[in-house]
């Protein structure tokens, strides 16, 4: 977790929730909860300038998706409008335009999947990126590629629908083959694709839990995201 | 809700809260041992932490020891696979360093499993089956370099594919479907590997990713591994239609599953009669 900025917006209200299921309060869930309330799967998200909630249940999972597909989208549309990418080699050029496809494919089918219930258009920040540098636009592209793996791979569990896991399986395998590539470009020939940093002694990737995830995001990201209600 | 599916399928007899906090708190404990920043030791742990799993249903449990066994042959042949290439000298120099850290991640996965399946669920692991990487007499993979890397890309998408195909058969349990999301994306990672190996060496003009069906180069034999791979159409989404963006690439953004009968067939090319 080197250089993840933690934001105190709304991002840690769920850090504790099974304590608190546990113990049957819900003083410490955080006003978003009590505002939305954790009744139903299918709350209608409301939103406010600058704000989202994701949601609770199934949907508020897909939102999840939707948020970091959204990131990834927009960082790959940023990339092919920069320097690094005007003078790439002709194999980067077409991973990174790959790239841009495949997450804006997977942005606009969350869109269209979720209908009425999907949160607004994030407000993107990549103000820390330098799209003229190889370097740095790498470095974020591994960044955005093993977070969305992580991810997926910790919201798994918490997804009632089987044909929505295996959607969620579907996508995931390929951001992994992304970040495998991402990492080759970076240290060409080496282990570096499937690291030590990322795989443990078992062979099992790291899973991030929504708010390790949305805190690392939150760098990049303008809009305050509520995920208080996201299943625990 | 999550939490009462899991209490349902993992824990039936247990209604007291003092158990159900011994279950959660083991659980948890559990979900740490896959995580990589703890860094526990692999002999060191699964018998202390996992065999802490109580009440596990026993019809669940035998459906996930079943699941478990079928990936469990699947790592036995990979990482003999790669054991044999690797003892074999076939795979050029600088590039050991790849499939030792696949053989790594294969070898490791076995005994994982075979952690899981003995000393959590209390089953039987399947035994190694007998290999014949020649399929026959068909392929020279440990003499001939490009045909390791070919069965090898064939192996890890067929992978894929296959711990793809059982996600929804272990999802009552959050702990095996997650170690099985950890295992599928490093299997994909293998791929994406050795796909954009093959094809920098010349061998293939395969991406990291598969496009629409193709087996780019590989023998007819591998058409079933790449079957249904074309699927543009997720959750009654046609993708390519509502986003303008070629079918190719939208095959590539979405991986599919194979049923645990089509990939038992695959497999079975490779085992000795």
């Amino acid at each position: 977790m080197k250089k993840e900025l933690i934001k105190p917006q709304g991002l840690v209200t769920n850090a504790n929730r099974r304590q608190f299921l546990r113990v049957g309060t819900m003083t410490v869930a955080g006003a978003g909860l009590l505002l939305m309330g954790c009744n139903d799967d299918d709350d209608m998200v409301p939103t406010m300038p600058g704000k989202v909630n994701l949601g609770s249940g199934d949907t508020g999972i897909l939102n999840y998706a939707y948020a970091l597909e959204q990131l990834e989208a927009a960082f790959y549309e940023e990339v092919m409008k920069g320097g690094y990418f005007a003078n790439a080699s002709a194999e980067e050029k077409t991973i990174m335009g790959d790239l841009e496809k495949h997450e804006r494919a997977h942005r606009e089918f969350f869109k269209a999947a979720l209908g009425t219930n999907a949160i607004a258009g994030l407000e993107v920040d990549f103000s820390s990126i330098d799209f003229s540098s190889r370097n740095s636009v790498l470095g974020a592209a591994k960044t955005f590629e093993d977070l969305g793996v992580a991810a997926y791979n910790g919201a798994g569990q918490y997804l009632e629908s089987a044909d929505l896991l295996l959607i969620a399986g579907k996508i995931v395998s390929v951001e992994a083959r992304h970040a495998a590539a991402i990492r080759d470009l970076i240290n060409p020939g080496s282990a570096d694709f499937a690291g030590d940093d990322i795989i443990d002694a078992n062979g099992l990737e790291r899973t991030l839990n929504f708010t390790q995830v949305l805190t690392a995001a939150s760098t990049y990201v303008k809009t305050e995201i509520d995920f208080s209600s996201l299943p625990s | 809700m999550n939490l009462i599916k899991l209490l349902d399928s993992m824990c039936p007899d247990t209604n007291s809260a003092e158990d159900k906090d011994r279950f959660y708190s083991r659980r948890d404990a559990f979900r740490q041992f896959g995580d990589f920043s703890k860094k526990v030791a692999m002999a060191a742990v699964p018998l202390g932490v996992l065999n802490a799993i109580p009440h596990v249903a026993k019809a669940d449990t035998a459906s996930l020891i079943g699941v478990l066994n079928y990936a469990l042959t699947l790592e036995h042949l990979e990482y003999r696979y790669y054991q044999m290439g690797l003892d074999s000298g076939v795979i050029e120099a600088p590039e050991r360093v790849i499939f030792q850290k696949i053989r790594d991640h294969e070898l490791a996965h076995v005994k994982f499993l075979q952690e899981v399946i003995g000393n959590v669920l209390k089953g039987t692991p399947v035994a190694e089956p007998g290999f014949d990487f020649t399929a026959g007499g068909n392929f020279s993979p440990f003499t001939d370099y490009p045909t390791f890397l070919a069965l090898s890309q064939a192996f890890e998408d067929t992978g894929v594919r296959a711990y793809k195909g059982q996600a929804a058969n272990v999802k009552e349990s959050d702990v095996v479907l997650t170690a099985a999301l950890s295992i599928h994306s490093v299997e994909a990672r293998h791929a994406s590997m050795v796909r954009r190996l093959r094809t920098k060496k010349g061998q293939d003009t395969v991406k990291g990713w598969i496009t629409n069906g193709s087996i780019g180069t590989l023998p007819a034999a591998t058409t079933a591994i790449y079957a249904g791979e074309e699927n543009l159409t997720h959750a009654g989404v046609n993708v390519s239609t509502a986003t303008g963006i070629d079918a190719a690439a939208v095959s590539e953004g979405w991986d599919e599953p194979l049923s645990k009968d089509a990939v038992l067939g695959i497999a079975s090319l490779f085992l000795a009669s």
